[in-house]
């Protein structure tokens, strides 16, 4: 049964520079990187070599735990460098591509047509199989396990965000073939969010799935938060989420037979010079978007694959991760401000509390930059000024403060199984103590990932 | 900031201190690392200023007031606004110097222990501090009662954010309980000289502590409202508290859902004792006597101390205020409940939030079962 939701809770934070609607350059980027750290719970183990050949869709790496996971070029061409960090960990396997792009063929076929088992073949052989994600942790999906129910959200509310009408319309067919095989993998039912400010969606005729409309602010469009008012997880609950760019590659996967991740990304963000729309694949360098950069110093300059709350700073030397289709440029905010916090009106930045004067101009869009704004303090404000900004029947400042003590039964009651750092990051805007609460819940997620084991 | 007060630095142990001063003076150009890229404009600092704001006009109108009521004792309200204001501002001045220099000499010593920046916190505390004492209270007493309140009060518990009860109430409470002849009775609440002459007839006690029964002044309604009655500083005046309130309430700082709540208990208990024959004034009345509404507004809404959850809120400030008439109408040695109704409540608000969030939780548990 579907159902429209409208969440009151929730915080549009009014970021300048906004993706026009257009492709401004597809890239064929030179270097593409495989980076297993994008993939929270995949143990690499390398199975190729400098110098080896790849396919588009070749295994470059597989997972320890279980060797059927696999993450695959998603170029073709020769591998150039293995990129290791601290400990011999394995980032990033850098693939140098070739201008004949030829793909492993892993055969057309009708998912309707398909039993589990091969729908499960064919995403483990493909290497789609680590993008599909699995709740409670937001850890890679575990193959053995039938999941009680899929969700994919088709929009994101975060600060400019891409596009799901300009990215996604024309690929419809694709995503009934990828719901049509996820379908497969669960006893439950595959839901899917629209947006509901949005008159029309691409998604909007897709047929074995439940569609659900969701209206409100940030973090209305995250998938977590949707899960709670859908059907929320409970303890022992295993969930999976995908991405609407994952549910096109996996539709793909069987109309083309190809592995195909290439995807629209937004170039975005108050220092973005004409921001818009790139066509290109996870892993690209950085420098691909120069043109994108002006002459700004690199210095005053932050480079964030994803959006700016959740996104990671990646620098100029920098990958597109593999979740991204969003790249963020901000200024990096050193400058010290005179007198900032006292002055009655500060008009060019933004506060979401009533002691500025944001309030009177709803519509500006504002340069944020990435200064703290203030000093990090202990939890002053109560929990009801964190949950203002959360659409979620949790309590964010408890549920931190279990996660600071490691207390496993508290995190539990306060709903640890529900979120995913992402979730919590209006709250984490918001907080005048400066706290870095996303860092809290992520920690929380690792002790209990470590206990449950 | 200047190497030599930095890590290793000669001057290393004045850290604290200089990074108060010097993110007093400008926001710093400390970005972000972890999380979110881009944070909300606003600070504690913003936030707490903002209380001191709202208590401004309690503590301008307090001065006033220690000034007029000088002068009504002594028979010569000859001094117009002015007058008066600055002959209370200067009794006024040494209480606020005592109140910051112990203060926050203590609240700069412990962050430099425990190597943090200094909390903004007691800038609220100790701009309430004086407005809750009697004006002519020795100064070495309020020192003592300070360090103790911060000290044992706060930093024991790891600083601003951690105290389990209010910084300036447990002041209050330390000085009513250890020098109660300068906290109660009728000659402390109004300042004189001992070698002043006194009107005929004079009483220097609070109309709580007369009950209502006329003294020399009018203790009416509007008396209590606008606030021209004997009291600490900045308790006696409804209507500035008032403002500070709105102030507070559009901020969203304070809770209104608190002072609401605090409100309807008051009138509850209050009520009952009309009906019992127990108090012979109308119960709206007990909202305008003493610290209540000073209380209410400024002290049960701290939002470190009070309850944290939106029912326990509720709950909370009405436990306040029934407890405050409670103690008013059944002990008449002690005739001011907003005190102690609020550091009973203080510690019982983590009680409050724990039942309110059991109950949460197990109705939400049922609710997915059922699903």
């Amino acid at each position: 049964m579907s159902q429209n939701f409208v969440l009151k809770k929730g915080l549009d934070i009014p970021l300048a520079g906004e993706a026009a609607l257009r492709v401004s350059k597809t890239i064929a980027p030179g270097i593409v990187a495989v980076q297993p750290t994008d993939f929270k719970g995949f143990l690499p183990r390398l199975l190729v070599k400098e110098g080896d050949p790849v396919l588009c869709g070749s295994p470059v790496m597989a997972d320890k735990k279980n060797a059927d996971i696999l993450l695959t070029s998603p170029v073709s061409g020769t591998v150039k460098e293995i990129v290791r960090g601290d400990k011999r960990k394995l980032l990033a396997v850098l693939v140098e591509t070739d201008v004949r792009q030829q793909h492993v063929d892993f055969g057309v076929r009708d998912a309707a047509t398909l039993d589990a088992g091969q729908v499960r073949q064919a995403l483990l052989q493909s290497g789609l199989w680590p993008w599909i994600i699995q709740r409670p942790y937001g850890i890679i999906a575990d193959p053995d396990v039938r999941p009680r129910d899929i969700f994919i959200s088709t929009f994101s509310t975060a600060p400019l965000a891409p596009d799901s009408q300009f990215c996604f319309g024309s690929e419809l067919q694709a995503a009934q073939a990828g719901i049509c095989a996820l379908s497969k993998l669960t006893d439950g039912k595959v839901h899917v969010s629209l947006d509901g400010k949005r008159r029309t969606s691409p998604f909007s005729g897709l047929r074995g799935c439940e569609l659900h409309t969701f209206q409100g602010k940030h973090p209305a469009g995250n998938v977590g938060v949707q899960i709670s008012h859908i059907a929320p997880i409970r303890k022992e609950d295993i969930v999976w989420t995908v991405s609407p760019a994952t549910l096109v590659a996996i539709g793909k996967l069987f109309t083309t037979g190809r592995y195909d991740v290439r995807r629209k990304v937004a170039v975005t963000g108050p220092m973005a010079i004409e921001p818009g729309y790139v066509e290109t694949v996870p892993g690209m360098p950085v420098k691909e978007i120069a043109p994108f950069l002006g002459n700004t110093p690199a210095e005053s300059l932050r480079i964030i694959s994803g959006d700016v709350l959740s996104g990671k700073t990646v620098g100029m030397d920098g990958y597109l991760g593999a979740f991204d289709n969003q790249i963020t440029l901000l200024h990096e905010g050193t400058e010290q401000e005179l007198l900032g916090w006292i002055r009655p009106f500060r008009f060019n930045q933004f506060s979401a509390d009533r002691s500025y004067f944001s309030w009177l101009l709803p519509n500006k869009k504002y340069a944020m930059d990435t200064n703290l704004h203030g000093g990090a303090r202990a939890f002053l404000m109560n929990d009801g000024y964190y949950a203002r900004v959360l659409p979620m029947d949790i309590y964010p400042v408890y549920l931190a403060k279990a996660c600071l003590a490691g207390e496993i039964e508290k995190m539990e009651r306060f709903g640890i199984y529900e979120v995913l750092p992402e979730d919590l990051a209006t709250c984490e805007f918001v907080d005048p103590s400066k706290n870095n609460i996303q860092a809290m819940i992520e920690q929380g997620i690792d002790l209990m990932l470590k206990e449950m084991a | 900031m200047n190497k030599i007060f930095e890590k290793g630095g000669k001057f290393y142990w004045l850290h604290s201190t200089v990074d108060a001063f010097e993110t007093f003076l400008h926001v710093p150009g400390t970005v972000t690392t972890k999380g979110s890229h881009v944070r909300d404009a606003i600070d504690l600092k913003r936030i707490l200023i903002l209380v001191v704001i709202a208590a401004v006009p309690a503590a301008l109108f307090g001065m006033w007031n220690v000034g007029y009521q000088h002068g009504l004792a002594v028979g010569d309200p000859r001094l117009n606004i002015l007058g008066n204001w600055w002959y209370g501002f200067l009794r006024v001045l040494p209480l606020y110097l005592v109140s910051y220099i112990v203060g926050l000499g203590i609240e700069f010593a412990c962050s430099q222990i425990r190597g943090e920046e200094v909390s903004e916190g007691y800038l609220v505390s100790g701009f309430f501090i004086p407005l809750i004492v009697p004006v002519d209270i020795p100064l070495w007493m309020l020192a003592v009662a300070v360090a103790f309140a911060v000290i044992f009060g706060k930093e024991v518990f790891g600083g601003t954010g951690m105290n389990i009860v209010n910084p300036a109430i447990l002041t209050r409470a330390f000085l009513f309980f250890s020098y109660p002849n300068y906290m109660s009775g009728s000659s402390c609440w109004i300042h004189y000289k001992p070698t002043e002459q006194l009107v005929d007839g004079f009483t220097g006690a609070t109309p709580l502590a007369l009950d209502g029964a006329s003294a020399q002044y009018g203790t009416g309604f509007w008396d209590l409202f606008i606030g021209t009655v004997p009291g600490s500083v900045g308790e006696t005046s409804v209507i500035a508290i008032l403002l500070g309130a709105i102030v507070l309430i559009w901020t969203g700082i304070a809770s209104w859902k608190i002072m609401c709540a605090g409100i309807l208990g008051a009138l509850f208990v209050g009520g009952l004792g009309d009906l019992a024959g127990i108090s012979t004034i109308p119960c709206y009345m007990q909202l305008l006597y003493g610290g209540f509404a000073f209380g209410i507004v400024f002290m049960a809404t701290d939002p470190v101390t009070s309850a944290q959850t939106e029912a326990g809120k509720w709950i909370y400030g009405f436990l306040i205020g029934a407890l405050c008439i409670v103690v008013r109408l059944f002990n008449p040695g002690y005739a001011e409940g907003m005190m102690l109704a609020i550091l009973l409540c203080n510690v019982f608000a983590p009680l409050i939030d724990h039942c309110v969030i059991s109950a949460h939780l197990s109705r939400k548990a049922k609710k997915l079962k059922t699903a």
